[in-house]
């Protein structure tokens, strides 16, 4: 078989990469995290002419080789390092005509360090509107490499790039801007201290904080017998190395590029005077927010119930084909219902993601962005954050995720702890079914439903507390942060289908994956503890039941009893008695507190829970809601779920940090568990004060 | 005073001159933000912080205080 082709796909965001990168590999790419750290490593196998395959890897989006994200990082680490197995045998730097100077920076600077480069021109379909003429020869030979001029849109050229991918060692590796002119002498001592090396490697190891091969940027400095610069001289002669470069490309351009003004039709300006203006543009932002929610709340309940039910009929239908025992209760009542709780979420993460992938692809978020910067700069967020915080309404795990694209690491950590406070939709279920037994169904002022006040209120709750503890730790998280604020305003795009429906199918997949084999292991885990118990009260239940009914109680009553006695026995139970003093002042008895820690993995567990604490065998609410109503507390008398205990189960659950797979995500994207465990400690320390002081108030 | 970015009027243009110190992000240069390049006041967000400018073909957002560091001359 012959060797594969690596190829690196570089070149800046919003230039149509990501398209060429899914027309050259199709569904045949995977996407992985780069070792040790989060960002994301999108790779595929393309097929090439004359059986040849290339390896393609997605470099993550940069401006120019001089990192300030740890996504730009990445394209350095690797261009640098000869010895990485995906170092590329030839680089395709993507770039779009319509910023084909910005572009062509990157490109000059790829170029510089000696790598096959091919030059895509993408979107060129759009010429035409825009009065764009290019002279594809000239600018070949300016720039010394092979060009290919595509459409990811119309799917043009592609062929071509393949074929000058086969043939990439017919390309010159000669550099097209000396970037040694901005200091002659200062490279003239590089060059003899270090004959065998590339000088403008040399310069970007020195620039840069990145280690290459043997040779680190300390080595150069000791080794060599001439006067190192300063750390502002350095940023001078970056800052003339750029100018030197554009000084090139604007010759260059000025040869090959014309521009027809008077042919191009200004779609940009004619919707970004209402989509960014001060008043509009807020209605506009705030409408397309109503509608996302109406999608993930409205349209996913329909998948969702018919998930739900499919996988409470696998669950039976499993249990009455597999021979009676152990094996089978954990399938049936472990396993299956574990994963249902995964897959149950995946139509409200696919339409979140759907809108994210379409906004995004649109070049509608930076706008956004743009919009909401200084609202939340007040709370030491970013306008990045709007996207996670939207997000969090419905599942904290991709809104965690989402955080990607915020360059400031200080502000993605803040974004990240405070994310989980917004009312997510698992919280709901349980909302709703203490608001239907503590809150009257009356009128207030006549219009106003009570209930959906306290919905609502628990909803601004969540986002107020958000905001507030962003503010707390923007004012006690000692971080400093050097990143300044810059955002690309793109270009506005249809979005490709493609693309869309890839990375919906990607995140989707990453999810369940990822999340899923935890709430899976979880689930199991809850239910050995329920499943099983010690002494003989947990196996005599049965004997229990019949001592104290006599053989009064239908079948689906008695078993209803046994379940109840089993649970009080198993070793959850014991575990629910045991922390009986610890939410005693809450206003909680042991069967919430079984809840409450059984919803510790996920939140709307804690509703199937007290389903089964109080032996009801179905769902149905009706039924659960009188159960619950009918409970006395057994200390100070009177209904267990009065409006004290109420209001403080409902503000532990707005604040408490109750659900797994958030904290495993947050540990996978900061890389460390010192965060989810302040999350933890943090959040349910403050829900715990909260429903203590609002039980006690109110009692 | 020296006039900058940030007293730009929407829709005004101006050409940079230099910036008033070094600490002006490198990423503004490459992204096309140099002197004697010509930029243009697109739209401000409320408060007029972010400022939305085309600088020669470029359109990017950035803050108020970024804004203040570019030295700009105002063309009509």
């Amino acid at each position: 078989m012959p060797k594969q082709i690596n190829v690196a796909l570089i070149g800046n965001p919003n230039t149509g990469k990501t398209s060429v990168f899914n027309h050259l590999t199709g569904l045949n790419q995977q996407v992985g995290n780069y070792p040790g750290i989060t960002v994301e490593k999108k790779e595929g196998i393309c097929k090439l002419p004359r059986n040849l395959k290339a390896h393609i890897l997605d470099l993550p989006g940069t401006y120019s080789l001089n990192a300030s994200s740890l996504d730009e990082n990445i394209v350095i680490e690797l261009l640098l390092n000869k010895n990485d197995k995906d170092f590329p045998d030839v680089a395709v730097v993507v770039s779009d005509v319509e910023n084909l100077k910005r572009n062509l920076l990157l490109f000059t600077q790829i170029k510089d360090l000696g790598i096959p480069t091919i030059l895509v021109i993408n979107m060129a379909d759009r010429m035409e509107r825009k009065g764009i003429t290019l002279d594809v020869e000239l600018l070949e030979k300016r720039l010394k490499t092979k060009i290919a001029l595509i459409s990811a849109r119309k799917k043009t050229g592609i062929e071509e790039l393949k074929e000058l991918i086969v043939n990439y060692r017919n390309i010159t590796l000669e550099p097209c801007v000396n970037a040694s002119t901005i200091a002659p002498d200062y490279f003239d001592a590089l060059r003899k201290a270090f004959p065998n090396q590339s000088l403008y490697k040399l310069w970007l190891v020195i620039t840069q904080d990145v280690n290459f091969g043997n040779l680190n940027r300390i080595e150069i400095e000791k080794a060599s017998d001439f006067e190192t610069k300063k750390k502002s001289d350095l940023k001078r002669l970056q800052q003339k190395e750029t100018i030197v470069r554009y000084q090139f490309i604007n010759g260059v351009l000025k040869e090959t590029f014309k521009k027809d003004i008077n042919a191009a039709t200004d779609l940009r300006s004619k919707l970004d005077k209402i989509l960014t203006h001060q008043v509009w543009g807020y209605f506009i932002f705030f409408g397309i927010l109503l509608l996302m929610f109406q999608a993930i709340y409205d349209w996913s309940s329909y998948p969702m119930d018919l998930i739900d039910s499919t996988f409470a009929f696998l669950g039976e239908w499993s249990k009455s084909i597999l021979p009676e025992g152990m094996f089978t209760n954990l399938i049936s009542e472990g396993i299956i219902p574990g994963l249902g709780g995964v897959v149950i979420f995946i139509p409200q993460i696919a339409f979140l993601f759907l809108f994210i992938s379409l906004l995004e692809e649109s070049g509608y978020m930076s706008r956004v962005v743009f919009l909401m910067d200084r609202v939340m700069r007040k709370f030491g967020l970013s306008g990045k954050s709007v996207v996670p915080l939207v997000s969090g309404t419905a599942c904290a795990i991709p809104a965690v995720m989402a955080t990607r694209n915020i360059e400031d690491w200080k502000e993605r950590l803040i974004t990240i702890l405070v994310v989980p406070f917004t009312t997510c939709s698992a919280r709901l279920p349980v909302y709703l079914i203490i608001i239907a037994l503590v809150i009257p169904d009356e009128r207030f002022l006549g219009i106003f439903n009570l209930q959906g006040i306290t919905l609502m209120l628990l909803y601004l709750l969540g986002f107020g507390a958000s905001v507030f503890s962003a503010w707390v730790l923007n004012k006690i998280l000692q971080i400093k942060s050097k990143n300044y604020f810059v955002i690309e305003m793109p270009d506005y795009k249809l979005p490709l289908f493609k693309n869309v429906a890839i990375t919906v199918i990607e995140k989707t997949k990453a999810f369940v994956f990822g999340a899923g084999k935890i709430i899976l292991a979880i689930s199991i885990v809850l239910w050995v503890l329920a499943s099983y118990g010690p002494g003989d009260n947990f196996n005599n239940a049965e004997k229990i039941v019949t001592e104290q009914f006599g053989n009064e109680l239908s079948t689906q009553e008695f078993e209803n009893h046994v379940a109840s006695v089993k649970l009080e026995n198993s070793y959850i139970g014991i575990m629910g008695k045991g922390i009986e003093p610890i939410v005693q002042p809450l206003g909680y008895d042991w069967k919430i507190g079984i809840a409450i820690v059984s919803s510790f993995a996920a939140r709307e567990v804690f509703v199937g829970t007290l389903a089964t604490i109080y032996s009801v065998g179905s769902d149905e609410e009706k039924t659960i809601k009188n159960r619950m109503a009918a409970e006395v507390n057994p200390i100070l008398g009177g209904p267990l779920f009065n409006f004290a205990s109420g209001i403080s189960l409902l503000l532990f659950y707005a604040f408490a940090m109750q659900c797994m797979s958030t904290l495993a995500i947050v540990k996978k994207e900061t890389n460390s568990w010192k965060w989810p465990a302040l999350q933890l400690i943090f959040m349910s320390g403050i829900a715990y004060v909260a429903a203590l002081a609002a039980f006690q108030f109110l009692k | 005073m020296k006039f900058t970015v940030a007293s730009l009027q929407k829709g005004q243009k101006g050409i940079i001159k230099k910036f008033s110190n070094d600490d002006i992000p490198l990423k503004l240069l490459e992204m096309g933000c140099l002197p004697g390049n010509e930029l243009e006041l697109v739209q401000t967000a409320p408060f007029r912080d972010p400022m939305y400018l085309n600088i020669n073909g470029s359109h990017l957002a950035i803050r108020k205080e970024t804004a203040l560091l570019i030295e700009i001359e105002v063309v009509e």
